[in-house]
């Protein structure tokens, strides 16, 4: 049997770390909710599995999603995990081919070259060595990128990169050894035995020719040993444990389990999944624009992960979506950090390294209290019978003309309609949502819900993206929702609106709630397509930007806000468009006194296209007309 | 003798210096924009509650500075927290934030008070 001392630190980590993976694992599943427990059967056993593996070969080893926004970026991890994974393949077939045995332990494969000094003189062996030297050269120049991207991230396309604590520290110095490592100990036992390929073989050599190769060539294997065996017991407690938890994420996502909102095992499943990439700090408006930059996701989720407090962090975030679309892992950020406000401050725990490895279940409050309800005192809820209910929400009430706009809108358009906050109505309860206030939010639903129920509507429309979110996602209601920008664009198909082309060029800004927070992308451009010249902004549909004004952020000043809002308004009137159109009252108030440009609503433009109607006044006189030869004698 | 009905009203006199200003504290650590309002009552115009109700923001605004807390506390719970304040704000204070960390100061110090 072929054995040294060496070996001991390596097996030591890689068993305790195969073992750990299982433990947690059956941990993790234990406290999925019954439901989700069903579904990630169904799924393991079921047709997602093979999307599953397709999603662990494409994202967790080709990084595809990082490759396609930053192919330096995207190669580095894709030297590291896709190269490392080859390496790990081939030397098990090679310790298996060429090896004395078949079925070999994981060691063999790692430590060949040390049992097996001699292999790859000449042949297929030697064909084999080359190959095996590809991959070694291959993970070392994503090391190299690594390394560099650690003292200068701009040089991978980089703005920012993570901040880490000690023991990451750790982890990623015994990464960084890994590979060096192996190429140092390879070298040297290639040089004083003669094999080896272009990398090994050629450096082996070198060296060789004035140095001890033989003596020098076993520390180096024990250096190799070391940082495998630290890398793998240091794993559960660093960032690194994104490694084996991903593969988890992936078949509990394609099971169909999402976060929801409320915390559970699936959260902490997706806590555990970030890799700390800073992919998210460098989408986020806050820190390009406003320099804000210790509260981005990467940090939020570091944050749970030491179980911190992190409700500061969890509220400074404008809600605007932009990591949940960059994330590489897929990540639901944005659904995560609404389960981090609703839950409100959490005590910080005792940092025990020990407790650490298995960490107690994270038991979060579900809604945070915030006493007795509050809106006892709102009138009875009434309202007259209708088809079409417009309820235009308090942003649009602060933006008149948009409300004016739909009102000469709805009634060219001849339906029968009810304006159901004409005299400003009650808020829609996203802003307490968004506040992680959802027991009051939940008060303020009911009482709309009876106006709507009342009016009989079929047809709810509505000027605020913010309103239109929740009306579609919380209101247990059986009317259609419907931004105004649908329903214009419905109008417009039906032929219930007649509208002139302006010779105007316009630039389309989407509002996060409407675009990244509903999915609603095509019936603004259609509308805007009927009425004007629509230009290309390079932030267009899901890398639409942020007007900074958002609700969401409960935290950031009058000043930073509109430094965003400047920023972000000088981007998309880049091409000199002559209004800036967007969909969203409180984005068309940010913009308004952050650029020159004329900006204005969907509907606005709308109108000014309209082709006027024939007046009303003339049809009483055209049947004052034909009532005149009546009267014959 | 005969009290002419003085006993009926509670005494009306405010006494600043036995206020607490406890919750004011709290907000003006967290929130510094807190401090620059003018009173000018933009916010109170355009208050979506203060259409239903007496609420106004402006005055509790006020009374949270005078730490005149049992006020702040039956009116606090009215807010819907729709952030028209904070936009129309001429100072740029950020209202939303001052009521939410008022309503976070009542609950750790008088649990479920708000």
């Amino acid at each position: 049997m072929q054995f040294d001392p060496f070996i001991i630190p390596f097996n030591v980590g890689l068993y305790f770390i195969l073992f750990y993976a299982v433990a947690r694992s059956v941990i993790w599943f234990r406290d999925l909710s019954r439901p989700d427990k069903l579904r990630l059967q169904r799924g393991f056993f079921g047709r997602a599995f093979g999307q599953s593996l397709k999603d662990i070969f494409l994202e967790s080893l080709i990084h595809r999603k990082i490759l396609k926004s930053n192919i330096r970026l995207g190669y580095m991890h894709m030297s590291l995990a896709f190269g490392w994974f080859l390496l790990i393949l081939f030397g098990t077939i090679e310790a298996d081919v060429f090896g004395q045995s078949h079925l070999n332990p994981p060691y063999k494969a790692i430590f060949f070259k040390f049992f097996n000094p001699d292999h790859g003189r000449s042949g297929i062996e030697a064909a084999y060595s080359f190959w095996m030297d590809l991959l070694l050269a291959f993970i070392l120049s994503g090391l190299l990128l690594a390394v560099i991207k650690r003292f200068s991230s701009h040089a991978v396309g980089m703005k920012k990169t993570t901040r880490l604590k000690t023991l990451d520290k750790v982890a990623l110095t015994s990464l960084w050894l890994i590979f060096p490592s192996r190429l140092l100990a390879e070298s040297f036992t290639s040089g004083a035995y003669g094999t080896g390929s272009f990398l090994t073989g050629t450096l082996g050599s070198a060296l060789a020719s004035f140095l001890p190769a033989m003596e020098l060539s076993y520390p180096f294997w024990w250096l190799y040993s070391l940082s495998l065996g630290t890398f793998f017991v240091l794993l559960p407690v660093t960032r690194y444990m994104h490694i084996p938890t991903e593969l988890f994420l992936i078949f509990a996502r394609n099971s169909g389990i999402r976060t929801g909102d409320k915390p559970g095992a699936f959260k902490e499943i997706q806590t555990y999944s970030c890799s700390s990439c800073g992919i998210c700090i460098d989408a986020c408006q806050l820190n390009f624009s406003a320099g804000i930059s210790n509260i981005q996701s990467a940090y939020l989720l570091k944050g749970i992960r030491n179980e911190e407090d992190v409700s500061e962090i969890a509220n400074n975030c404008l809600m605007c979506g932009r990591c949940d679309q960059k994330c590489p892992v897929g990540i639901e950020l944005t659904p995560l950090r609404m389960v981090m406000r609703r839950a409100g401050e959490v005590v910080k725990s005792e940092g025990n390294i020990w407790k650490r490895y298995f960490p107690d279940r994270q038991t979060l409050p579900a809604s945070k209290l915030n006493g007795h309800p509050s809106y006892g005192w709102l009138p009875e809820p009434e309202s007259a019978k209708t088809d079409v209910l417009y309820f235009a929400g308090c942003m649009t009430h602060l933006t008149p003309a948009i409300k004016n706009s739909m009102v000469k809108i709805l009634d060219a358009s001849g339906v029968k309609y009810n304006f159901m906050d004409e005299q400003g109505g009650v808020c829609c309860g996203r802003p307490l949502m968004l506040a992680g206030q959802d027991k009051e939010a939940r008060e303020l639903i009911n009482y709309n819900s009876q106006i709507i129920w009342k009016s009989g509507a079929h047809t709810l429309v509505t000027s605020c993206p913010i309103c239109y979110k929740i009306f579609k996602e919380s209101y247990y209601l059986d009317v259609e929702v419907m931004h105004h920008t649908q329903f214009i664009q419905m109008l417009i198909e039906e032929g219930s609106l007649k509208l002139n082309f302006l010779q105007k060029k316009v630039a389309y800004h989407t509002p996060c709630e409407l675009g990244r927070g509903s999915g609603v992308y095509d019936e603004p451009r259609q509308v805007l397509k009927h009425v004007a010249r629509l230009q290309e902004t390079g932030f267009d549909d899901e890398n639409s930007l942020c007007c900074g004004g958002s609700l969401g952020n409960m935290k950031i000043s009058y000043q930073k806000k509109s430094k965003i809002a400047r920023d972000a308004a000088a981007e998309l009137t880049k091409s000199d468009p002559d209004m800036l159109i967007t969909a969203c009252p409180l984005c068309k108030k940010t913009f308004s006194s952050a650029t020159e440009t004329k900006v204005a609503d969907i509907a606005e433009i709308v109108v000014e296209a309209l082709v006027a109607a024939p007046s009303k006044k003339s049809k009483p006189a055209l049947v004052s007309n034909l009532k005149e030869p009546a009267s014959i004698d | 003798m005969d009290k002419f009905g003085y006993t009926i009203s509670k005494g009306r006199q405010i006494n600043y210096d036995t206020n607490s200003r406890h919750i004011a504290e709290y907000i003006l650590e967290r929130e510094n924009s807190f401090r620059i309002c003018i009173e000018c009552g933009c916010c109170s115009a355009t208050c979506t509650t203060g259409a239903f109700t007496k609420f106004s923001i402006r005055e509790l605004q006020i009374l949270i500075k005078r730490g005149e807390n049992d006020l702040v506390r039956e009116n606090l719970k009215k807010c819907m927290l729709c952030g028209k304040c904070t936009l129309v704000c001429p100072r740029g204070v950020n209202t939303r934030n001052v009521i939410m960390l008022a309503r976070e100061a009542f609950q750790k110090r008088l649990k479920n008070a708000v």
